[in-house]
């Protein structure tokens, strides 16, 4: 099929940017999205425009790395990664507009490639357990409800990429840091650190420049790994506990 | 213990060392000294790493921060040797080409860790995972190696936890296992089809930890371009900031390199589009032998290519092969037909027919290798594809056989099977548009891991002193090939126990003396690595490296892959030599050197593939026999099965490199057992 392709071209941080039209024949519905970008690479290459720039990693929707907004939507129209995204969403004759995620706590570098430490630093604050490797007791010596060992799992699936945060009309990180503060909440091991973890987490967030939220719940719609939007609530119950508790 | 084994202590040889009659590869290569591992440990096998954990020199708590080491990459091995180096005061520099240590592809792996905790009283032990994974890597690996990772499994398990991997868990809150790989006791450790990720996430969360606390310092996108050896140490690295462009150079008192496997050596493989080879090819040019470089693992359930614009394959859990049939069109005229249009008569359950006992469980290699062949014949299924043959014509072929459900859809019930794949046949259905429930599936082999890498000794430093190297990028546990769940579990292990335990006794004698930015030897690395990006950013060909990276996987696949021989393997090398000069005179990288340019880093790594491609070829010429994932078509039995050669072959091959168009050296590591005795597989 033949697309006309709107693609955002920025050369650095500190260019200004535009749009910019091209036109694609010969993608094969079969193709992913990402591969239907290799494949304007490639003719880009070859008519000596240099490739547009963008983030992939694993190409099997685990690892966080892609991003892209298409046509609006982070990750485009299905609910997975842009990477497991495949042309046969789309048809012959289609326009797209594909834009790096749109959020001022995650500054572009390049074309659709945006900067993504501000995560790093949210998870450096508080987003783990502090456990030092050969100090830990066996590992049956406590047991962890199964429903809560399953809700852990099932938040602990957020893979950082960041859509929440570009489909949110606030540019809020709510659900990445809920998520997280659910994941380990919900296990006994997460219990010593609980309160404090989510006053120094949410500190972080607030003081990367990311919006509050005022529960729209584009995030978790726009959520590859399908977060559910009731870790913001945990989130919130947690950070009352610790200004009663903490 | 295994039926028929009995417990050996580790004290007396059971083999004697091998002798090389064979030599395919005369010509390819000079044989150089013997290498005897210098750091082997000794006494009953039990007792070998304790013993040298207390022999060990330590590092004063007051000395460990005026040590710097580098670590690159951030996965498994890399994350996990970060945080714990970190966390005993260490200052750690780590390094990694994705924008986020937690990206790194250890996050892909599905399975699960394999551990001997024996919670389901089934007999397991020590000695039986180590058993097990000398014998499912066909005995070419060192027992010491694996005795240790065998040990340290359950130290993983608990630490894992105590960090908050949410393993799966049973109704009592207790961790739950399953069977994994064919052996005989449940001891993999899960956290549904995402184990990777989330033990990923655990060393990546402990080791932001140390960056709040000040002992670890990470750079992200960063690559390594070449590692900096002053008076015969590892001392420091250049890599490229990848956002700038700009070349720094990083210095130390010792180096890890934990980065991971060269699959992508393939082009098309499981890995991660970045994953690469570049660190581990820059050392070993500068030195460090590497280790077997011809064993990769072949996976026999991926996704099948759709098309030339393929550029990655996915791994659909071979647990599929319990409750899939495999087949293909007994007819070639079948073979675009609709398969539910194909009636019972006109099938070929080919793993059936050809190994009754076994059916479609056969081992991993000869599922692979059946598949191809059938493929082979122009009975394989699915879109077709065009291949490039030696003589450059291309020809087209269809690579994919049937993994059918229907037959267990019936028996189960859709529900049942449902809940078992789930999540596998959604993504199934993502990437193929066909409905696994309603159209059989379509599957074919894909590269998934590589046992090779840098030779290391048993405290995982390689020839290079100063030079350690963790994880899969390093060849020492796994032998000839890797049992499911051992990934995960060797990565941790290295980076968790093993090397925070060994690397001591190097730095114990730190600090080094100061090296700073203006010593020659630095200097030199840097303007090696400025020469060559001057020089790949010059050549301004016709070529993008991606044509250049397909060609060369399309000749390691055809004749480096699944099935291997003599003259094959020698028109790989003169075709691998010929796009060497292809790529140097004739590739096309744009946009500039200081700035972020994907081309050029593609461009790096794809250069050292290259360079690996050939060496990987002389290995397996070298080795004139089948073992693990190695199969070379003129060392069979009667019935097709993988002949090994103890008597010849019973060494690790180590290449030391022999200069820019010289031969590669081999140096041969005798691989002698004292705890376990080797024997033939057998699937009768």
């Amino acid at each position: 099929m033949k697309l006309t392709l709107k693609i955002w071209r920025q050369a650095n941080a500190s260019d200004k940017g535009a749009l910019k039209t091209y036109e694609l024949d010969g993608v094969s519905q079969d193709m992913s999205f990402l591969e239907m970008l290799d494949l304007l690479n490639e003719q880009l290459l070859h008519n000596d425009e240099e490739p547009v720039a963008f983030d992939s990693d694993c190409r099997e929707g685990i690892c966080g790395m892609c991003s892209l907004m298409i046509n609006g939507e982070a990750h485009g129209p299905e609910v997975t990664t842009t990477c497991q995204l495949h042309m046969r969403s789309f048809k012959d004759g289609d326009t797209i507009t594909i834009e790096p995620w749109r959020a001022a706590s995650f500054p572009i570098v390049k074309d659709l490639i945006v900067d993504r430490s501000a995560f790093d630093r949210i998870i450096q604050n508080g987003g783990y357990i502090s456990a030092n490797t050969g100090s830990a007791p066996e590992a049956n010596s406590v047991p962890a409800p199964r429903d809560k060992a399953m809700r852990a799992f099932n938040t602990a699936t957020c893979i950082g990429c960041g859509a929440c945060v570009a489909a949110c009309p606030n540019g809020s990180a709510s659900l990445f840091l809920g998520a997280k503060i659910t994941h380990l909440g919900e296990l006994p091991q997460g219990q010593p650190e609980r309160y404090s973890r989510v006053q120094s987490m949410l500190a972080q967030h607030d003081h990367e420049g990311f919006g509050g939220c005022t529960n729209i719940g584009e995030c978790a719609s726009a959520c590859p790994k399908e977060i559910p939007l009731d870790v913001i609530s945990q989130l919130n119950k947690d950070l009352r506990n610790s200004m009663i508790l903490g | 213990m295994a039926a028929g084994t009995h417990y050996l202590p580790g004290l007396t040889p059971t083999n004697e060392a091998s002798v090389q009659k064979s030599d395919d590869a005369a010509g390819y290569y000079v044989l150089g000294d013997k290498l005897v591992d210098p750091k082997a440990p000794t006494g009953p096998i039990a007792e070998r790493w304790t013993t040298r954990k207390f022999e060990n020199r330590l590092v004063n708590p007051a000395n460990r921060r005026k040590l710097d080491v580098i670590i690159v990459g951030t996965g498994l091995a890399g994350g996990a040797a970060a945080a714990t180096l970190g966390e005993a005061g260490y200052n750690v520099k780590t390094f990694c080409y994705q924008d986020s240590p937690r990206r790194a592809h250890s996050i892909a792996a599905q399975g699960g860790i394999n551990a001997s905790k024996n919670y389901k009283s089934d007999g397991d032990s020590d000695y039986r995972l180590f058993y097990d994974t000398v014998k499912g890597g066909d005995y070419r690996s060192r027992e010491s190696n694996v005795y240790r990772l065998a040990e340290v499994s359950t130290n993983i398990i608990d630490q894992c936890v105590a960090q908050g991997v949410p393993f799966a868990r049973d109704y009592g809150g207790l961790l739950d296992n399953r069977s994994f790989g064919g052996v005989q006791v449940s001891r993999t450790f899960y956290a549904r089809g995402q184990t990777g990720q989330q033990l990923l996430l655990g060393a990546y969360q402990a080791m932001e930890r140390q960056v709040a606390a000040g002992t670890v310092e990470e750079f992200t996108r960063h690559e390594m371009l070449d590692v900096i050896i002053v008076d015969d140490r590892a001392r420091g690295i250049v890599a490229r900031n990848m956002v700038t462009g700009e070349i720094e150079t990083h210095l130390a008192d010792a180096v890890v390199l934990a980065t991971g496997g060269y699959g992508n050596v393939f082009y098309l493989s499981t890995n991660a589009m970045g994953s690469n080879v570049m660190a581990a090819w820059r050392a070993h040019r500068k030195g460090a032998y590497m280790a077997n470089p011809c064993y990769t693992q072949i996976h026999p359930t991926c996704i099948p290519v759709t098309g030339a614009h393929q550029s990655k394959l996915t791994l659909m859990s071979e647990s599929l092969r319990n409750d899939g049939r495999i087949w293909v069109p007994k007819n070639a005229e079948d073979c675009t037909k609709d398969p539910r249009d194909i009636p019972e008569e006109d099938r070929d359950y080919f793993l059936e027919r050809i190994y009754p006992a076994f059916g479609n469980l056969v081992p991993r290699d000869i599922a692979s290798r059946a598949a191809k062949y059938m493929c082979d014949e122009g009975r394989g299924v699915g879109p077709e594809v065009e291949e490039t043959q030696p003589d450059g014509s291309v020809k087209k072929f269809r690579r994919g056989v049937y993994l059918d459900l229907g037959a267990a859809i019936e028996r189960l019930g859709k529900d049942k099977i449902e809940e078992k794949y789930d999540n596998l046949l959604d993504m199934y259905e993502r990437i193929t548009g066909e409905n696994p429930y309603e159209v059989p599936m379509r599957i074919y082999p894909a590269v998934h891991y590589v046992m090779g890498g840098l030779w290391v000794d048993y405290e995982l430093q390689t020839s290079i002193t100063g030079l350690f190297c963790t994880g899969e990028a390093n060849f020492s546990d796994h032998g000839a090939n890797r049992l499911g769940a051992s990934a995960l579990m060797q990565g941790l292990a290295d980076g968790y126990f093993v090397l925070p335990n060994t690397i001591t006794d190097y730095l114990a004698d730190g600090p080094f003396d100061k090296v700073d930015e203006s010593h020659p030897a630095v200097v030199e690395a840097l303007d090696g690595v400025k020469s060559r990006v001057e020089k790949l950013m010059s050549i301004n060909g016709e070529r993008s490296v991606e044509s250049i990276h397909k060609e060369l996987g399309q000749i390691m696949w055809e004749y480096c892959g699944m099935d291997r021989n003599a003259e094959g393997l020698k028109t790989a090398i003169g075709l691998i030599r010929e796009l060497k000069k292809e790529f140097w005179t004739n590739v096309k990288v744009l946009g500039s050197a200081d700035s972020l340019n994907q081309d050029l880093e593609k461009a790096n790594r794809v250069a050292d593939f290259i360079e690996l491609g050939e060496l990987m070829c002389i290995d397996a010429l070298n080795r004139r026999e089948s073992c693990g994932g190695h199969f070379r078509s003129e060392s069979q039995t009667e019935e097709g099965e993988a002949l090994r050669h103890d008597d010849e072959f019973a060494y690790v091959a180590a290449w030391e490199f022999g200069g820019e168009d010289g031969a590669p050296i081999l140096h041969k590591e005798d691989l002698i057992y004292t705890a376990i005795e080797m024997k033939q597989r057998s699937y009768k």
